[in-house]
């Protein structure tokens, strides 16, 4: 019964993959990209996640694209061009991709995942809420990442200042 | 029946699609939306992980990847913008010296 909306939103994302790697106009690539954010937050709501689902959407499909988009359109005059100087790295690089996707659905066909072993079932995460779940181990458990990831943003801040400055 | 398999193949063909795109492609803002393709990719993997072994460990994790993912895009996008300023074509094979 899950797996009618998991296949409908498999299939988007990996379309909209394709169409981020295929096309050839940026602004399009971009907006694939758009489609392949709202499919993986669908897909987080499939697996009990619906605040990662509304993060996904609010800071990727929301500001991420939204910067791309910018720097897309400020580069815009300059055009990907055709092949690449190396005829015969894009065949390669294809052949290579799907070696890549054999030996992963291989490695995890033969896996022995791992038991169920944390408190937070399905339906303990609808009870408490995914946001009261994911605060209370972020701020408890997982404190010290939290307050490196504020210095990781204050860090990124002062480096695009710098890096966007206009050379004197 | 949803297995966490479903989950982490997908995630491995996301993935797969994603690197192609980074080795294939040479305007560098869709090579960088391929390597944001990957990180997609992976958080998937975290999260279908998360929910089959009923831990709330994996979301937490893709909490923190969805903002060590924004602050790489706006310095990489930074970095870009400054490299090619001043340069005719977007073009990374034409990015080629170490002079500025």
């Amino acid at each position: 019964m899950e797996l009618i909306p998991f296949d409908f939103l498999a299939g988007l994302a990996v379309i909209a993959a394709l169409g981020v790697v295929v096309l050839r106009n940026p602004v399009y690539c971009a907006l694939c990209l758009a489609g392949v954010f709202v499919a993986l937050a669908g897909l987080y709501v499939l697996l009990s996640a619906p605040f990662l689902a509304a993060a996904q959407v609010m800071i990727y499909a929301g500001a991420i694209l939204i910067l791309f988009v910018f720097v897309i359109m400020l580069l815009s005059p300059r055009v990907d061009q055709g092949a690449g100087t190396l005829k015969w790295q894009r065949p390669l690089a294809i052949v290579f991709g799907f070696a890549l996707i054999a030996e992963l659905v291989l490695v995890v066909a033969l896996a022995v995942l791992p038991s169920a072993r944390g408190p937070y079932t399905p339906e303990r995460i609808a009870q408490i809420g995914s946001t009261q779940a994911v605060g209370a181990s972020l701020f408890t458990d997982f404190l010290l990442p939290f307050e490196i990831t504020s210095l990781l943003l204050l860090v990124a801040i002062v480096g695009v200042i710098v890096l966007a400055k206009k050379r004197q | 029946m949803l297995t966490v398999n479903h989950f982490v193949i997908l995630s491995a063909i996301l993935f797969s699609i994603g690197a192609v795109g980074v080795l294939v492609r040479r305007n560098p803002l869709i090579m960088f939306m391929s390597i944001e393709l990957m990180l997609n990719a992976a958080n998937l993997a975290f999260v279908g992980f998360s929910r089959y072994l009923q831990s709330i460990d994996g979301q937490v994790f893709v909490f923190l990847i969805l903002t060590a993912a924004a602050a790489e895009v706006a310095v990489g996008l930074a970095i870009i913008v400054a490299l090619f300023r001043a340069r005719e074509t977007v073009d990374v094979d034409e990015a080629n010296t170490l002079k500025g």
